[in-house]
């Protein structure tokens, strides 16, 4: 098979896959986080990625998110190879196709929840001002967010301000949600509703979402539960 | 508004205590840089204006530049040639073919000329002795080569011609001897002549040096005074355009071989002075913008530490370092252009300050108070040195967060 074809054919089973993928963090004594990971996740999976901590479980994450660069190995995001692309278009990549929530919501302090939603949608620049502000208001309605608009991430609760990063992260329709322990500042009820959320977006709008968590209880709801050890694929199961 | 943009003015807004010191800092350069100038540049030009409305513009003296080629050298003109024990000739001084000279420039267009006769004198008035320079003068032409005619405060040109043994002396110099109007002094020249003078004129032109040791009378007076009947010394011109005095004199000196000087040639020292006085300012508002780039440069580095956090998920959201870069330069900008905006305020307000204070001051020139002059240059200038030191200040902060890789953020985060 030529090359497109090889790439025509990875596109129409994943949207992103990792080949022999090692990640190593040279040092005086180097720590390697991810061994040798073969990895595949198709459009609309809903994918759980656990393990015990240091296992490097987020490792792997920041890996399918293009925040960081495999040692060795390859990493395909819809077939297009990634390691060749220079940081413009690793950037292009991220705010096109990925969306991230991270454990702490990362939403900057002194914007209101508007307008953090809008700063995505506003740096892609594919619409206006007004229409970009129509975008985000719809988001965080979704998210039954109405009322905090014109809040900053200070004035919201944990859950809240968890569930307007998700609205940002979702923001300019990515083709993957990369979640790393979304729940794990929150409380058991918010938690489940994040997962609520997740649930929601995979069943209505297909979208493809990967988390880490820790907790096995969340990780039952997702569709596949991916194990890492030291650094290793462990167990690879669906669950559903 | 850009992004990038409301993202800067947002972080400044949120800190706005350390936005304000930073913004002083730049304002009081730009400020200071402004009254500086305005002063300084105030008092070069009056001085300037007043050495050329005051002075000749060209002094044609009964001097040479270099010493006579020697007859030998001339014959052997491209040999070593050495000799000694050459004794240069006492000449009886003055300018030769004076008249010539003077009714040929007085044919050139833009140029008045007045032949003069320098020469010390002692001026004794009751018991006082005080040495003079004495400049005998041509009425007529004299009042079209210098403003000795509006400088009077007393008598006039004319008075001259009218009175016997007039004499027109400056003010300070009057001062000195205790003389008032239609005073009669007695002039002692170096070659022992005396004669009676009346006051006809006191001037006042407010260069001290000619103030307090001028004086004028008829050019026939001095010549009967110094014993040096016909001569003339110098010729005086003054041109239409001061700036080209250098160039004429050249072409003048180059005809007649006569030492011709421009103001600026016989102002050279002073106006040496005035490079060392705008290296002193430039210096002074280089040290006070310096600190304010410390000034900036804590700020962006403060705001850069506390926003790790803010920059790993702008990056992780697709934003580039240049986008991070061009948010921490716009804001070291803002406080830039904010800060240069307030100086022009502070400078104007300086200016007006230093305007309203009055004193008296006898330096080169008498003064009563500073002279400013002010010119939207001044406010260029010292804003965008004040804005590009205040991008620079951004620059290594900013590059350093632009640099930053959100993976280890986030990682030392969670």
């Amino acid at each position: 098979m030529s090359d497109a074809a090889i790439a025509a054919d990875v596109a129409s089973r994943a949207v992103v896959e990792m080949r022999g993928v090692t990640r190593v963090l040279p040092g005086p004594v180097p720590v390697t986080l991810v061994r040798d990971v073969n990895l595949e996740v198709g459009k609309g999976e809903f994918v759980a990625i656990v393990g015990p901590s240091g296992s490097g479980k987020s490792s792997l994450l920041y890996l399918l998110g293009l925040l960081d660069a495999p040692s060795e190995g390859e990493i395909y995001l819809q077939g297009r190879q990634t390691s060749s692309l220079d940081d413009h278009e690793l950037a292009r990549l991220r705010l096109e196709k990925l969306g991230f929530v991270f454990q702490f919501h990362f939403l900057l302090p002194e914007f209101d929840a508007l307008t953090n939603v809008m700063v995505p949608i506003r740096r892609l620049g594919k619409l206006t001002g007004k229409a970009s502000r129509a975008r985000a208001r719809e988001l965080l309605a979704a998210f039954g967010l109405e009322e905090a608009a014109d809040k900053r991430p200070g004035q919201l609760s944990g859950g809240m301000r968890q569930r307007v990063a998700i609205a940002r992260a979702l923001a300019n329709d990515p083709l993957i949600i990369l979640a790393d322990e979304p729940t794990g500042n929150l409380d058991q009820k918010s938690g489940g509703n994040v997962f609520d959320i997740f649930e929601r977006l995979v069943d209505d709008t297909g979208a493809t979402i990967i988390t880490v968590t820790h907790d096995q209880e969340l990780a039952a709801r997702t569709h596949r539960t991916i194990t890492i050890v030291d650094g290793v694929i462990h167990a690879d199961e669906k669950t559903k | 508004m850009p992004l990038a943009l409301t993202i800067a003015i947002t972080h400044l807004l949120t800190r706005k205590r350390q936005t304000a010191v930073s913004m002083l800092g730049v304002a009081m350069g730009v400020g200071f840089a402004i009254a500086m100038a305005a002063m300084m540049q105030g008092f070069q030009q009056y001085f300037v204006s007043k050495i050329v409305d005051v002075t000749p513009h060209i002094v044609m003296k009964d001097e040479f530049r270099n010493p006579p080629v020697q007859p030998a050298a001339m014959r052997f003109s491209h040999g070593a040639l050495a000799i000694r024990g050459v004794r240069p000739r006492e000449e009886l001084r003055g300018i030769r073919r004076a008249r010539r000279i003077l009714s040929v420039l007085s044919k050139r267009q833009n140029l008045a000329v007045a032949p003069s006769l320098q020469g010390q004198v002692f001026l004794r008035y009751g018991s006082k002795d005080v040495g003079a320079n004495l400049v005998g003068i041509d009425p007529d032409r004299q009042r079209h080569v210098s403003n000795l005619e509006s400088d009077l405060i007393g008598g006039s040109l004319d008075h001259l011609k009218t009175s016997a043994n007039g004499l027109i002396i400056g003010y300070g110099l009057a001062g000195k001897l205790g003389v008032k109007m239609r005073d009669t002094v007695t002039a002692v020249s170096p070659e022992g002549v005396i004669l009676k003078m009346k006051i006809v004129g006191i001037f006042r032109t407010g260069l001290i040096n000619l103030d307090d040791g001028e004086s004028y009378a008829l050019l026939k007076k001095v010549q009967i005074l110094q014993k040096r009947i016909n001569v003339v010394n110098q010729l005086h011109m003054r041109l239409k355009n001061p700036d080209a005095a250098r160039g004429v004199a050249a072409s003048i000196e180059r005809r007649y071989r006569y030492r011709t000087e421009s103001w600026q040639e016989a102002n050279e020292g002073v106006l040496g002075v005035f490079v060392i006085q705008h290296a002193i300012m430039y210096a002074t508002t280089g040290a006070i913008l310096i600190v304010a780039c410390f000034g900036i440069f804590n700020i962006i580095s403060t705001v850069i530490f506390e926003k790790t956090r803010d920059i790993a998920i702008l990056k992780s959201m697709g934003f580039e370092e240049g986008d991070i870069r061009t948010i921490f330069l716009l804001e070291g900008m803002a406080v830039g252009v904010a800060g240069s905006l307030l100086g022009w305020s502070l400078g104007f307000g300086l200016i007006q300050l230093l305007a309203s204070i009055k004193f008296d001051v006898e330096g080169i020139v008498k003064l009563q108070g500073f002279v400013l002059y002010t010119s939207w240059v001044h406010y260029a200038i010292a804003t965008s040195a004040a804005i590009l030191s205040a991008g620079f200040a951004a620059y290594l902060p900013a590059r350093k967060a632009a640099r930053l890789r959100p993976v280890d953020i986030i990682r030392g985060a969670a």
